[in-house]
């Protein structure tokens, strides 16, 4: 009896001897919340990343690898706003895991932590995948970001009280060099204040808040709903008399239609990181906000 | 710097506290949703419908002819509290004229037992195979495999209770089990108090890269059954009905497996799914001819074995096309094979196939419009299915499970 228990325990253990040791672990929706998580978190935590830049988070399954991944976390960190919508609610559920329910603090929506734009005074489905609670797209506003930062700061000290010393030093740290970040990227960014750029898909609400820019357009008809031909010409029309100077997306987005219309119109187009890995320059949120500045002013 | 720790002030919420609602709907109302289906079908033979060598049951027969409506759903779920999710899935089916609710599922599940348990109480969609604890509306294929229509009159739905256990490894481990009344087809009254079938799983799962993602898994049903029925016949208009009906164990086995590629994990563009199930059904105990006088009875010994292979590839945003080929095949013993013919156990010396072809276009995430064509040998007459069907859901938002 006794050598079975010893074969069985073994077992599990070679199962599961991948498993890090930090005092918290992190399951992030999306690479932006890894990397503040891990700014904050320092070594006390390790963070495992649901997406990546090259998905669309809207539209993710709940594979079975991302429900063992989160089975084991002390902290789940999404955007909200019901941006994951279709596949978060599933994998809480089948994650038998008691530590991230919504309501308890291993669950943390960003979005919420935030005031949101975007926010529908009226709803229905004919408008497409629009959302309730306001758009969810909350990181490309580094003042959002810092806010963000400061609600994870408390909520790491609640799981992880012992650490409360760690956690507040890197906090600090990262407080005061995202604070010279933000004043150095105003100044860059100078130039692009009242800037008209026909988008994708309204993920850059935040962004465009922050630096003064205009959306001048979407490419989709409706959130969520792929472009269609007689789409782009009514944006054509509309760009003829008040025209913008260039069309943004993200790499996860097919840049077919963007190409389409710079093709009519005459206007670059410029494929933006959005989040951490969205190219090979951005490897963290400070690298996001350089590298997408440096990209909108040299489509200028 | 001054301007901008005001603007701070204003855009930081008052709500740090661990609430969360963006994951759902709207804040106090549950998840509602409607499903809508419709149909048209067209076939080039109109014999009655049989699987030679398996007794039918269930929901197992051909789709209708012509225009009808499908399976218009309700469904009712959220989180009940910390503890409890909870759903409710109510049909509504026309049935000779008269509107009629059907409850297809009304359970409630823990979220918060830990350990990566998770207990489920009521009506529900076994675990087993891959298919089966997926609505209908999230197949990829109008009607069910030929061998779930066979061995489980389309899917096997139940009352009782279900644990599962996701095993604390890298890789997606889940084992569990459910112990089911055992009412309802494939069972049909066991001989038990009301909690006569059990079923057993483990399920494999993981990414390959960023690309690809696959998922195994393992399952067993088994009940000791007395007296499920199988359709029902008069020799003669007007005529005592005599119901061929089976009594003693039934084991079910089977294996699936899927195969999900997208480029880089992203599945909006193109993506391909490879998907196959294999079952083997097991049963050793008497058929009698129920109503029958002298009642007729034989002894049956049978082994039914069926597979399906299909794959679909989306090639273009909103388009998808599909083929799936089905085979069943059976080895049925009785002392009276007469009487198993009339109980449908005789294979006729036929194996049961069909190929089928599908194109689905979706408009958004909310609505799809599909033609199907299937060239089904479910019996000798050989027939040519073709449907179209549209499915649209309102409300809540869709789960987009593996």
């Amino acid at each position: 009896m006794l050598k079975i228990t010893r074969i069985i325990s073994v077992f599990f253990m070679l199962l599961s001897s991948t498993q890090v040791t930090a005092n918290i672990n992190v399951f992030a929706c999306e690479p932006e919340w890894a990397s503040l998580a891990n700014e904050i978190g320092g070594k006390r935590l390790s963070s495992y990343t649901a997406t990546t830049a090259y998905q669309d988070p809207h539209h993710i399954e709940a594979r079975p690898s991302l429900i063992a991944k989160i089975r084991n976390a002390d902290l789940v960190i999404c955007s909200g706003a019901e941006l994951e919508a279709g596949w978060l609610p599933l994998l809480l559920r089948r994650a038998g895991n008691s530590k991230i329910v919504p309501g308890k603090k291993g669950y943390f929506e960003a979005s919420e932590m935030v005031s949101r734009l975007d926010i529908p005074i009226e709803i229905n489905r004919s408008m497409g995948d629009v959302h309730i609670s306001g758009n969810p797209h909350v990181h490309l506003d580094p003042r959002r970001i810092l806010i963000i930062s400061e609600a994870l700061l408390a909520r790491l000290i609640a799981i992880d009280p012992d650490g409360t010393k760690h956690y507040q030093q890197h906090f600090d740290d990262f407080s005061q060099r995202w604070q010279e970040a933000m004043a150095l990227w105003q100044q860059q960014a100078e130039v692009l204040n009242g800037l008209r750029i026909v988008v994708h898909h309204r993920d850059w609400v935040y962004l465009f808040d922050w630096l003064g820019i205009e959306i001048a357009g979407a490419l989709e008809p409706r959130p969520g709903l792929p472009a269609t031909a007689q789409h782009l010409i009514s944006l054509k029309q509309a760009l003829k008399t008040n025209p913008a100077k260039m069309i943004v997306h993200t790499i996860y987005q097919n840049p077919r239609a963007a190409q389409r219309l710079s093709q009519i119109t005459n206007t670059p187009v410029v494929a933006l990181p959005y989040t951490v890995g969205g190219s090979e320059q951005v490897g963290d949120l400070f690298d996001l906000f350089s590298v997408t500045i440096e990209k909108l002013k040299g489509a200028l | 710097m001054k301007t901008n720790i005001m603007f701070l002030g204003a855009i930081a919420c008052a709500c740090f506290s661990y609430a969360g609602h963006a994951a759902k709907q709207s804040n106090f109302n549950p998840d509602i949703s409607l499903t809508i289906d419709g149909r048209y079908g067209s076939y080039s033979n109109d014999s009655d419908y049989e699987l030679p060598g398996f007794m039918l049951g269930g929901e197992a027969s051909r789709e209708e002819q012509g225009f009808s409506l499908g399976h218009n759903e309700l469904s009712i779920s959220d989180n009940i509290d910390d503890m409890f999710f909870g759903k409710l899935t109510t049909a509504i089916a026309e049935h000779e004229g008269s509107t009629e609710f059907e409850m297809e599922e009304a359970y409630i599940e823990t979220l918060a037992v830990g350990n990566g348990i998770t207990v489920r109480a009521g009506r529900f969609f076994s675990d087993i195979g891959y298919l089966n604890n997926q609505h209908g509306h999230a197949w990829d294929f109008m009607d069910a495999p030929l061998v779930y229509r066979g061995l489980f009159g389309n899917q096997l739905i139940d009352d009782g209770l279900h644990i599962s256990w996701l095993v604390p490894t890298d890789i997606y481990f889940k084992v569990g089990a459910e112990i089911i009344q055992g009412e309802r087809f494939p069972a049909g009254n066991t001989s038990n108090d009301g909690n006569g079938a059990y079923t057993a799983f483990a399920k494999f799962g993981g990414d390959v890269g960023i690309s690809n993602a696959w998922q195994l898994g393992f399952s067993h049903w088994q009940a000791d059954i007395k007296g499920r029925e199988s359709g029902s016949h008069a020799h003669d208009p007007g005529v005592a009905v005599e119901i061929p009906t089976y009594s003693g164990k039934s084991k079910v086995s089977g294996v699936d497996f899927v195969w999900k590629w997208s480029p880089k994990g992203n599945n909006r563009e193109t993506n391909l799914k490879i998907q196959t199930e294999y079952f083997v059904r097991d049963e050793d105990g008497t058929v009698e001819l129920a109503g029958s006088d002298p009642l007729e009875l034989t002894t049956y010994q049978g082994e039914q074995t069926g597979w399906y292979l299909q794959t679909i590839y989306q090639f273009i945003p909103r388009w998808r096309f599909g083929y799936r080929y089905d085979r069943l095949t059976s080895d049925n013993h009785g002392s009276d094979t007469a009487l198993l013919a009339e109980a449908g156990l005789d294979s006729e010396g036929h194996a049961p196939e069909r190929s089928t072809v599908m194109l689905d276009y979706s408009h958004s995430e909310f609505s799809r419009i599909r033609l199907q064509i299937a060239k089904d040998d479910s019996y000798e007459d050989s027939d040519t299915l073709l449907f179209l069907q549209y499915i649209v859901t309102l409300g809540a938002h869709g789960a987009h499970s593996f």
